[in-house]
């Protein structure tokens, strides 16, 4: 679409999907309004007050023609939505296994990324090109919102919770990061860069970083600090499960239901402990450690519990 | 016809002169124009907000306003259009005007509610007069929590009040016209023979009694948050954000449905009073005024799809929101095909009205894209939304507004407006609303988000064309203040019906009299009874008129 005049860089996979179903009603929509408009300007000057046009046999029975446009619309609306909730599914649900994640921290006013190898950077974003990017957003404080108009893709970003929300950028470049969602006196200046880089260079910056830890050993440090190696490490006696391939897998609850162990179990299960999550077979003994552990240092356990489900699906 | 107009010889406007007639009357008519009054006050209140933000938008680097002020000014700007102008605008003014006089009573069924509703609605603007004047509040017409709640440091507290307050005005209103209209037609005035004006009103107070309760429960608990502490809204204190945005927007939505419906009664009286033609499908402009009214209570989502909701329930919400597209769509293509063998002239309101139906096609097409998901996912929070709310409110019901303000004129004032500048202003307003707001669907397709005070300087071309319109929209919106004013004084006298229309309104002289109607009439005709071929017509009294 970039031959058009006034058309955003279009630079990811998602972009290019959006840019098909808009353009697709753009034209929908521009037929409807010439016919609509061109109706009433036809209509208007052949009935205008003066004229002599023929008025005689008016239109009783209307219901055929309403039912023609009634149905008419129906049938395009439901084309359309079709369409749309397809590319949304698609969209909006993550891939199970990205090429790289990232981790974002929103706070008023700016953006904190993590990379997986213990990179941060503040309102700046770098990537390689062609690879599916999974980034894990969560707030500080109140909402602000992950966007990227080359992408077109956005995405709350909610105190409290993880949100996930993925692209593969297509062409390298600088492209702007927004806040969308309106966070208070400098949300005009909550903006960034993505920096899209060849993948060489994305390497070569990563290097550049000087970072000894990655995120995920950070996380452990973390994990015996905090002390949660007394319990759920190797060697403990305490009856308590083991985090060793827990990413991912399905976890049956006290109360019978089962859930997945995503980031946001793992999220609620150290803040919460076992006050409010109860998994089948454990006394109920995890303590909740809200209010101790900031978003940053929650993100690094959160990566090291992912990592050791990765070990092992590496080792076999 | 002019026998009942000779033996009334005075009529509401002059029966009573002081000030306390007035301010305690019970007269439906002069309740109208009290409210008048009062709307008028806050549309050029929320006016100045839109003009400060399009000037300080001329420039990309924020050169005027400074952030807060700048945060402060859309703020304002949106709860007083929204509450103070546009959801009592059409409704508490011209629907408090003629929906008696339309359905042939005497008055509305609760003559005390009605003036008790005009004082709720001066209290609560009291509240944001006075919330204004001590610095005003940040957090977007939409008190999105936790940011409201926790975060925002202007008096919210004070402009939730005003809203909460304000929304008991809507209620009482709505259930005036509710009990009205089931109870006091005249006889004969079946259901089916109700102008669509009087359904659109009907529809909207369902709408207002059921929604405007939400809305009073969502305040109360921001309050109750923000003041004490109670955990609702914020994580930190154990609360759900998105349960804020739910239960916002069960009323909020809708409440786009009580600004646009009653502009789409007023649209279907003018088009086919001008077009000297019956409505096409006036059967089915009721049901789609109806069915529009019930949908919109289960769209409410489609404000959330970026928001982190179930995807499920997005793609539901989505569905949902097609289908309430369906009604809008038979109403543009009936509105067109009442112009068939018309014998159209383009007085005023008729170009108003034409306005009106252009606009609101456009602002319903982009309405289809935003709900179109991934679409939306683009242009949510940007200024593509900004313009699509703008065509529907603004350009739809503000353009009705003033249309249904000209065509009834002659009847509230007993006077005509100065055609030729009448015109000039609707052919003014349609030009400057299309400058000032087609840009901004460009601008949010590339990417400029809302509520930001400061902007990419490429952007800075399509603002400087938006805010060049805006300042037409600003001249085309003052110029009725002055032309209007004007005509009270020096117009020329209306006779009872100038427009050759059909509605009961146009059977009692101009101005009526306090009591509408010498003797109850009784209806024999159904509305819109024009005969294009000779332009002949029967009002719903059943006279025919050559």
């Amino acid at each position: 679409m970039q031959w058009l005049p006034f058309w955003p860089p279009d630079a990811s996979n998602t972009a290019a999907s959006i840019d098909k179903i808009f353009i697709g009603e753009l034209s929908l929509s521009l037929v409807i309004l010439c016919f609509v408009f061109g109706m009433m300007i036809v209509f208007g000057v052949r009935y205008r007050r003066n004229s002599a046009a023929d008025r005689s046999n008016l239109v009783k029975k209307t219901w055929h023609w309403e039912l023609t446009w009634t149905t008419g619309s129906l049938a395009v609306f439901l084309a359309l939505f079709v369409w749309g909730a397809n590319m949304y599914l698609w969209l909006y649900e993550p891939p199970r296994h990205p090429d790289l994640e990232i981790y974002v921290v929103a706070k008023q006013w700016m953006w904190k990324a993590e990379h997986p190898g213990g990179q941060r950077e503040i309102n700046e974003v770098h990537l390689p090109v062609d690879k599916v990017v999974r980034l894990l957003l969560t707030s500080e404080d109140v909402i602000h919102d992950f966007f990227v108009p080359a992408f077109r893709v956005k995405h709350d970003v909610l105190p409290g919770q993880y949100q996930t929300l993925w692209f593969k950028p297509t062409e390298t470049g600088r492209f702007r990061l927004e806040c969308a969602q309106y966070c208070g006196t400098q949300h005009a200046h909550m903006i960034g860069d993505i920096v899209v880089q060849s993948q060489a260079d994305y390497a070569r910056w990563l290097s550049q970083q000087g970072v000894h830890k990655s995120l995920a050993q950070q996380g452990e440090q973390l994990f015996r600090s905090f002390g949660c190696s007394g319990c759920h490490g190797a060697n403990s006696t305490v009856h308590a499960p083991s985090l060793t391939g827990l990413y991912g897998r399905v976890v049956h609850l006290q109360d019978g239901t089962t859930t997945t162990a995503d980031e946001r179990y793992l999220r609620d299960c150290i803040l919460l402990g076992a006050s409010h999550i109860q998994v089948a077979g454990y006394p109920p003994i995890m303590p909740s450690f809200a209010g101790q552990i900031g978003e940053d240092d929650l993100m690094k356990l959160v990566a090291y519990i992912q990592s050791l489900s990765r070990q092992q699906q590496a080792s076999p | 016809m002019t026998a009942i107009a000779a033996d009334l010889p005075t009529s509401y406007l002059t029966e009573e002169h002081t000030i306390a007639s007035w301010l305690l009357t019970k007269d439906h008519k002069r309740i109208a124009l009290l409210f008048f009054a009062s709307i008028t006050f806050f549309f050029f209140i929320g006016g100045i907000g839109a003009m400060l933000i399009r000037l300080q938008l001329l420039s990309p680097y924020g050169l005027l306003l400074q952030p807060d002020m700048y945060n402060r000014m859309f703020t304002m700007h949106g709860i007083v259009m929204v509450w103070f102008f546009l959801i009592p605008s059409i409704p508490a003014t011209l629907g408090n005007f003629l929906i008696p006089l339309m359905i042939g009573a005497h008055d509305l069924a609760f003559p005390r509610l009605n003036l008790g509703s005009w004082y709720v609605f001066n209290l609560s603007g009291l509240f944001l007069l006075y919330t204004l004047f001590v610095g005003g509040v940040d957090t977007g017409w939409t008190f999105y929590t936790p940011y409201s709640t926790l975060f925002a440091n202007g008096h919210v507290i004070g402009a939730a009040v005003a809203v909460f307050v304000n929304g008991f005005s809507s209620i009482m209103t709505g259930l005036n016209f509710v009990v009205t209209i089931h109870r006091l037609r005249a006889p004969g005035m079946t259901w089916m023979r109700l102008p669509l004006f009087v359904w659109a009103i009907y529809a909207v107070s369902i709408v207002m009694l059921l929604a405007t309760p939400v809305l009073a429960m969502t305040l109360a608990l921001v309050a109750l948050e923000r003041f004490m502490g109670v955990g609702v809204f914020d994580p930190a204190l154990g609360g759900d954000p998105l349960l804020f945005q739910h239960m916002f927007w069960f009323y909020s939505h809708p409440a786009v449905y009580i600004m646009i419906l009653p502009a789409m009664g007023v649209a279907s009286e003018l088009i086919a009073c001008y077009a000297r033609r019956p409505v096409f499908g006036y059967r089915g402009m009721a049901y789609a005024i109806m069915g529009i009214a019930v949908i919109s209570f289960f769209v409410w989502a489609h404000h959330m799809f970026t928001a982190g909701i179930s995807v499920y329930a997005a793609v539901v919400f989505s569905l949902m929101t097609f289908f309430v597209a369906v009604p809008s769509a038979i109403k543009v293509f009936n509105w067109t095909a009442t112009l068939h063998k018309g014998r159209i002239s383009f007085d005023a309101p008729m170009i108003y009205g034409l306005g009106f139906v252009g606009l609101f096609t456009i602002g319903g097409l982009t309405g289809l894209m935003l709900a179109t998901l991934p679409v939306d996912v683009h242009v949510h929070d940007t200024y593509f939304v900004i313009a699509h709310f703008h065509y529907i409110m603004v350009g739809g019901t503000v353009s009705a507004f003033f249309g249904g303000l000209h065509f009834w004129w002659p009847k509230i004032t007993g006077r005509r407006y100065p055609e030729m500048w009448a015109r000039g202003a609707a052919i003014l307003t349609f030009l400057g609303f299309n400058l000032t707001f087609f840009p901004q669907f460009i601008l949010g397709y590339l990417g400029m988000m809302r509520r930001y005070y400061a902007y990419p300087p490429a952007f800075q071309e399509w603002n400087v064309l938006s805010s060049a319109g805006a300042s037409i929209l600003a001249v085309a919106y003052a110029l009725p203040l002055f032309y209007l004013g004007w005509s009270l004084l020096w117009g020329e006298r209306a006779s009872a019906n100038p427009w050759g229309a059909t509605g009961l309104e146009w059977s009692t002289s101009s101005p009526p009299p306090k009591e509408n109607f010498a003797r109850t009439p009784v209806v024999k005709a159904a509305p819109y009874q024009y005969n294009p071929e000779d332009g002949s017509f029967v009002s719903q009294d059943g006279v025919a008129h050559a």
